[in-house]
């Protein structure tokens, strides 16, 4: 059966090639500080399940430790320039989006059918896992197609996505790190910490007051944590349940709802929220690591407002 | 109260711009050993979570299918594909994103589009050759600032799209969470109550995205001057 698993091990497959590449390219001097950091990621991929969860957190510290020396940064990349690109963009026309369409549809039609395909009575796609397996499926065959369509070296598509990875360098990791500190966080009991201090310092006495509490609770605590689903289950047991809906007679899916979406408001706000921040941030290759947030901002604040008003019109209505 | 000295790290640490990375494992080391537990049981514990979260990153399985298209032009392409659209400006380009990542993701459609699925190969380039084509030239700091809205709007349509999603994670989640309170809410009434705030989102979003071509014409005045 094909599971998450697979998809890792071509990951991982495509870090150590990465790793190779940077290897091979001597011309700048972070050339080892690069081979060692893909070459880490690869075999996390690629080992990770059965290494074991202390050596998994020794590869992280080696991992740390090389981003944060300065050990990484951006390769000499062969690749085109600004010239051919527009001359080839001219020549390929609209075809070019052909690969990059691809995926989604072919993603789009393997989360539907991948669950149903038996082979000799075995599922051939672990069910619960066929979004995210229909995906690397897309990436795979647009990449097969676009190999066939374009003949470039067998060497291109590793160089371009080493340009990329090394664009994004350090900060592909973080999300991945982030989870891991809300493990540690949950393990030594952070939010009922911060459920207790809301609890004790908030002025809770009047439906509205509570409701306001429980959405800019939730909003700050996931802007502290970079994760809403970490607030819920805090701000929720401290305020939502036993004082919207059990004190004040509020609707618990609206309560539920809503809070989680002034949760969201939240993780616009913050670095913590490192896929949906800082990620994008270094794809698109911003001077400034906090760009994305900025122009976020007023839009979280104006709609934690609008949230709030929100709730509290509905939550005592139905 | 002490395991709380982490939030303190994470906070200081990304207010004096430490790298990250060093923040999140000296905040994880902070917090463990103020919840008394030794440095080799929470390097243990933080291993085995970033192992079992590695699925965040399948994402970075594109890069080598984006990076080939991008050597063959398409950013290029898609700059001149909006180009020639008269109506075209960024800021009604990245209204019409918006809308559309919303609505696939109220459909389930969540890893349809992405910040490194379409935003960097396609809307950023797409809005960036809008606003070329309508002002004469960009400079580097409006080119950003397209950029930086270009990734808002993904995250907002995200965001307050999923939730309309039945199956969606943080439904669930909410679903579960109240079930173990003693509390059973059906997962379609969650859905319908995200409505609201996903079209509120939408006008708040959409107006700011609108006006960015006003801001743009603004700076590209100023810059003239």
């Amino acid at each position: 059966m094909i599971g998450l698993e697979q998809v890792y091990w071509l990951i991982g497959m495509m870090f150590i090639a990465i790793a190779v590449q940077s290897w091979r390219d001597r011309s700048h001097r972070k050339w080892l500080g690069n081979t060692a950091f893909w070459g880490l990621l690869g075999i996390s991929f690629l080992f990770g399940t059965i290494i074991g969860s202390l050596a998994n957190g020794i590869l992280v510290l080696a991992l740390v430790a090389l981003a944060g020396s300065g050990a990484t940064g951006l390769g000499s990349i062969r690749t085109t320039s600004a010239v051919a690109r527009d001359a080839r963009a001219r020549r390929h026309g609209n075809w070019l989006f052909g690969p990059a369409l691809l995926i989604p549809v072919i993603a789009i039609i393997g989360t539907f059918m991948l669950g149903r395909i038996q082979l000799w009575g075995f599922p051939l796609a672990d069910p619960k896992e066929t979004t995210l397996i229909a995906l690397a499926l897309g990436i795979a065959i647009a990449l097969i197609a676009a190999m066939l369509w374009l003949r470039p070296s067998l060497h291109a598509p590793i160089e371009e996505a080493r340009r990329l990875s090394d664009t994004i360098g350090w900060a592909a990791v973080l999300p991945q790190m982030l989870a891991a500190l809300g493990a540690v966080f949950a393990v030594c009991g952070v939010g009922q910490a911060v459920g207790q201090i809301a609890t004790t310092w908030l002025p809770l006495s009047h439906p509205l007051a509570a409701v306001a509490a429980y959405c800019i609770g939730m909003a700050f605590f996931t802007s502290v944590m970079g994760n809403a689903f970490a607030a819920f289950p805090v701000m929720t047991a401290a305020i939502g349940v036993p004082l919207i809906v059990e004190k004040f007679g509020g609707d618990p899916a609206i309560m539920g709802t809503i809070g989680m979406l002034s949760g969201f408001c939240g993780t616009l706000t913050t670095p913590m929220a490192a896929n949906f921040n800082i990620v994008p941030a270094a794809l698109l290759e911003l001077p400034d690591r906090n760009g994305v947030i900025k122009v976020q901002i007023p839009t979280a604040i104006a709609l934690l407002i609008g949230n709030i008003a929100l709730m509290s019109f509905l939550v005592f209505r139905f | 109260m002490w395991p709380l000295i982490g939030i303190g790290v994470i906070i200081t640490g990304f207010a004096a711009r430490v790298n990250p990375l060093i923040v999140i494992i000296a905040a994880a080391l902070a917090t463990g050993i103020a919840a008394h537990q030794s440095p080799l049981a929470i390097i243990a514990t933080f291993g085995k979570a970033y192992n079992e979260s590695r699925y965040v990153s399948i994402v970075w399985l594109i890069l080598p299918v984006i990076g080939l298209l991008e050597r063959e032009g398409l950013q290029e392409r898609a700059r001149m594909l909006v180009g020639r659209v008269r109506a075209a400006t960024a800021g009604r380009l990245l209204v019409v994103y918006l809308a559309l990542r919303q609505v696939t993701a109220a459909l389930g459609l969540l890893s349809l589009f992405g910040h490194a699925q379409t935003v960097r190969p396609l809307i950023a380039p797409m809005a960036e050759g809008a606003a070329e084509t309508r002002l004469g030239g960009l400079s580097e700091k409006s080119r950003m600032l397209i950029r930086a809205y270009a990734a808002s709007a993904d995250n907002v349509g995200a965001f307050f799209g999923e939730d309309i999603f039945l199956a969606v994670g943080s439904i669930l989640l909410i679903k579960g969470f109240l079930q173990q309170l003693g509390i059973l809410v059906a997962p379609l009434s969650l859905s319908l109550w995200a409505i609201p705030s996903a079209l509120l989102a939408f006008v708040i979003h959409g107006v700011r995205l609108w006006r960015l071509d006003a801001k743009l014409t603004r700076q590209s005045k100023d810059e003239a001057r």
